[in-house]
């Protein structure tokens, strides 16, 4: 009964804005206004409208800075963040120095020369020089940009990673696993072959290097310390996110990728400067991966030499998981 | 075609069904478009409710939904469906189907005078083609083990194991099904498209006097001809992989404690494939809307496009770069970082032409006398949008800013505003202009400025906030992001940009009404309401099968004289003759 009380109701109005609008019409009609044309008055109105909408848009945008600032990551825990956002920094302060010039112009200009009676535009088809000027401007533009984005990317993916603690984060639909080179500082072989019972990444009992390794659900870090981190995937493509130190990488099946970074903020502190004691860095999955996609993560502690130590002291390595069982 | 006066009687199927002439297509295109486009437009109303109140039960989602939201709460694995359906459909189904097929069927024969297209035939295939794609589309929203889910972009290996996820069952065959036979309509349509123009240009008409309009979609056809069969290939082997037990994106895997046998495959090669369509089809999108804009600004402001050759110019630099950056989707799938950097280097170039287009629509309404109709709205709405997304490209572009802001809510913001909101606002412009032309009558102007004013505000209030959520690090395709700490700050933001997507919504409810309310009671059109200079106005407000009842005009002048000194109107026809000593500037 509701159900087709509703209809019956969206029927009547629909009937009803007919009318309405049948009626607007024909006094429209009535009153002479045969001009298909816009009217001074509507020219008017919209012109108004332009201004007071678009200016306040662009007030808001700068507000908007002001007010939704403190969602913003907070000041990048790794060594390359920094010349990130250097890069990054000049490239924002070229966008809003574009965006504060063009929009304000876009939406002032609609106002000025909203259509009047008599009013005559100028017959302007082109001017060589001012679009030499506004070609060759952006283009030396850009390319001081591209220039500068290129060395620092260049600088952030390709380190030298030669004394850096290796390591491995494996992903499968929805967990992360990762695996810890050992003292040799080397991760064993693997290969998703090899999966079965405690062996839950494939790695080769019988690749001597294997024997250290230390397989564990929690990422520890030493601060200060180069980590290169290497991924694999177990099923569908996922991408380790660490959104906390600016990095992310695809891990694709089939496929080996890596990430060479240094953490330069211990959790603790990174706790006290941002004043809450349950603050936790994460690794989470930013590549659709089906279901769980949303909630796939895996804790990621950063901690003095000493507490790191400690704390690999403590997990049980591979050789040893494998015979116990 | 010697004489088109007494050709045969037309019957009904003829004349509205299996149609052959492109003005009855193009609106077959533009009602499927906007059909499929509501659907589009209600799924992501369904999932801003998910994403703004995670823990709350809407009746209406399971009236629509069913068992896949049990007391009204989503199943995560429809969020995916509904955000992979919404991205397809409004990608190619609105805004390639809807936009160009409509505009490119509706404009090109009568922007350059012809009496139909090159082959009416195909072009009656290309929407019937279309059709049966939107229909197998809409047959996958029903099956058992749900639709498609892996994203628009359906990177396998997700799209091709159906142990995945439900969506890559027969959802997702049925997917890639309906977009094989997109693409015969896109390149049939496309073919077609370059043929006419090339060929059936009137007498006059060369190359250099083209409206804006016809130079867009002549390159937009030129790009879909040569990108869209490389996703046809794309999808033709992952139907291999998922049915005939191929390998060629398909290696290594252990799933659901099952080992397959696929080896050598590579994921990132489907990738590959894909993007070389995919960036294109960006500008597939962009540039039609583009095309409308600069003949809605220049008609509306009364005043010539500034920089006729300029323009043309940037259609063709961006056309051309477009097929040699799509890897800046790609910078986090670890290729060697020196690739990156030629895509970076390739990508940012794009910002140059795109300025320069920029720049020649403020200069065009300086000293305008800009006439506010709908459509002129709509497009002035569209430089705002294709500023503000264009400017964030700037980041995603650049790789080493990408890192951090690849995958996020920072680029749902940054292409829904300068692809979506753009093209959108341009195929509204281009509805409200040519409705004369499509039907002989008038849309009502006051609901028009309701419809714009209502959207334009809507659409900056639900993406302007998202670039925030990207900027905290928020990644996309999350079905809530209740399981991080780190997101319960977002939480207010998500609710904004909800109330804001419904709104948006409910306005869309003004130009249907305003639409089809026009179509039968609409005030009768004149022949040239918007005293336009291009030849569509030349033909008769009866619209009559050939276009124009008795020679085809011939072409004098380019399409802009507008306000041009010494005129006895502000405006003239591209078919009036030059006066004497009268140059013609451009």
């Amino acid at each position: 009964m509701t159900t087709f009380l509703t209809y019956f109701i969206v029927a009547l109005a629909v009937i009803g804005l007919v009318q309405i609008v049948r009626i607007f019409e024909l006094a429209t009609k009535l009153r002479g206004e045969q001009e298909i044309g816009v009217t001074e008055k509507e020219n008017h109105f919209n012109g108004l409208a332009m201004l007071i909408v678009g200016i306040g848009f662009v007030l808001f945008v700068a507000y908007s800075f002001k007010l939704w600032g403190y969602l913003l990551l907070p000041e990048s825990a790794s060594e390359h963040g920094a010349a990130i956002k250097g890069l990054w920094d000049a490239t924002m302060y070229l966008i809003l120095f574009v965006f504060f010039v063009t929009q304000p112009l876009l939406f002032w200009f609609s106002y000025k020369y909203r259509g009047r009676k008599g009013n005559q535009a100028l017959y302007q088809t082109h001017n060589n020089k001012l679009e030499v000027l506004w070609t060759s401007v952006p283009a030396v533009v850009l390319t001081g940009l591209i220039v500068y984005g290129l060395n620092t990317w260049n600088s952030v993916m390709m380190p030298d990673t030669s004394k850096a603690n290796v390591m491995e984060v494996y992903a499968q639909q929805f967990y992360w696993t990762a695996r810890y080179a050992g003292n040799d500082n080397s991760l064993g072989e693997a290969n998703y072959t090899l999966i079965g019972g405690v062996n839950t990444l494939g790695v080769d009992i019988n690749d001597t290097a294997s024997f250290d390794d230390i397989v564990v659900r929690e990422i520890h870090l030493p601060v200060n310390q180069q980590v290169l981190m290497k991924f694999r995937s177990q099923d569908v493509i996922h991408s380790a996110y660490l959104p906390h130190f600016g990095v992310q990488m695809n891990c694709v099946p089939g496929m080996n990728t890596q990430f060479a970074f240094t953490p330069i903020k211990t959790t603790v502190e990174m706790r006290n400067e941002l004043g809450d004691d349950e603050f936790d860095y994460v690794l989470l999955c930013n590549k659709i991966c089906g279901a769980a996609h949303y909630n796939m993560q895996i804790k990621v502690v950063v901690e003095t030499q000493e507490e790191y130590e400690a704390w690999l002291q403590e997990q049980e390595t591979f050789d040893s998981l494998i015979t116990s069982k | 075609m010697a004489d088109h006066e007494h050709h045969h009687e037309e019957t009904f199927i003829t004349k509205y069904i299996f149609s052959q002439d492109h003005k009855m297509i193009a609106k077959q295109f533009l009602l499927t478009g906007m059909f499929m486009g509501v659907i589009g437009v209600i799924m992501s109303a369904f999932f801003r409710l998910q994403l703004a109140w995670p823990d709350k039960g809407f009746p209406i989602l399971e009236t629509f939904l069913g068992k896949w939201a049990p007391d009204g709460v989503m199943d995560p694995n429809i969020y995916l469906a509904l955000v992979t359906i919404h991205g397809t459909i409004m990608v190619f189904f609105v805004l390639t189907a809807g936009l160009s097929g409509t505009f490119s069927n509706l404009l090109i024969p009568l922007q350059i005078g012809a009496r139909d297209m090159a082959s009416g035939f195909l072009n009656m295939l290309s929407y019937w083609f279309f059709f049966l794609s939107s229909l197998v589309m809409i047959i996958s929203l029903f099956v058992e083990s749900g639709p498609a889910a892996a994203g628009w972009t359906i990177y396998p290996p997700l799209s091709a194991l159906p142990q995945a996820m439900p969506g890559s069952g027969l959802g997702m065959t049925l997917w890639l099904v309906s977009m094989s036979l997109f693409i015969v309509s896109a390149l049939l349509g496309g073919l077609n498209y370059i043929v006419t123009i090339i060929n059936l240009r009137t007498k006059g008409m060369s190359m250099t006097r083209l409206p804006l309009t016809m130079w867009a979609f002549f390159v937009t056809a030129i790009l879909g001809v040569l990108s869209f069969p490389v996703l046809l290939s794309a999808s033709l082997l992952l139907i291999f992989d998922r049915s005939f037990g191929t390998a060629f994106y398909l290696s290594d895997i252990m799933i659901q404690g099952e080992i397959l046998t696929q080896t050598g495959g590579s994921p990132i090669l489907f990738q590959h494939l894909f993007w070389f369509l995919g960036h294109p089809e960006v500008y597939i999108i962009l540039l039609p809307a583009l095309g409308i804009t600069s003949e809605v600004i220049s008609t509306n402001a009364r005043k010539p496009i500034f920089g006729y050759r300029a323009m043309v110019g940037s259609i063709l630099a961006i056309a051309f770069l477009s097929f040699i950056v799509w890897g800046h989707h790609m910078f986090m799938t670890g290729m060697n970082p020196f690739l990156g950097s030629v895509f970076t280097f390739t990508t940012l170039l794009i910002a140059i032409p795109s300025a320069v287009k920029v720049f020649n629509y403020l200069t065009t309404l300086w000293k305008a006398n800009i006439q506010f109709t709908p459509a002129m709205l709509f497009s002035i709405g569209l430089v705002s949008t294709f500023i503000s997304g264009g400017l964030t490209g700037l980041i995603l572009g650049d790789s080493a800013l990408d890192i951090n802001v690849h995958d996020t809510y920072f680029v749902t913001a940054h292409f829904h505003i300068v692809m979506g909101l753009s093209a959108i606002f341009g195929m509204f412009a281009g509805v409200y202009h040519w409705f004369p032309k499509m039907y002989g009558r008038m849309m009502n102007k006051s609901l028009g400025y309701a419809h714009f004013w209502i959207t334009f505000i809507a659409a900056y209030g639900v993406f302007y906030p998202m670039h925030f959520l990207g900027l905290a690090g928020l990644p996309r395709r999350y079905y809530s992001n209740t399981a991080f700490p780190m997101f319960d700050d977002l939480v207010e933001i998500n609710e904004l940009i909800s109330v804001f997507a419904i709104l948006g919504v409910i306005a869309q409810l003004i130009f249907f009404f305003n639409f089809f309310y026009s179509i039968f009671r609409g005030r009768k059109a004149s022949q040239n309401p918007w005293r336009s200079n291009t030849m569509e106005w030349t033909t008769p407000v009866e619209r009559i099968h050939g276009n124009w009842p008795g020679e085809i005009p011939t072409v004098h002048r380019w399409a802009y004289d507008y306000s041009k000194p010494g005129m006895d109107e502000d405006f003239v026809l591209q078919t009036t003759p030059l006066k004497d000593g009268e140059e013609e500037a451009h």
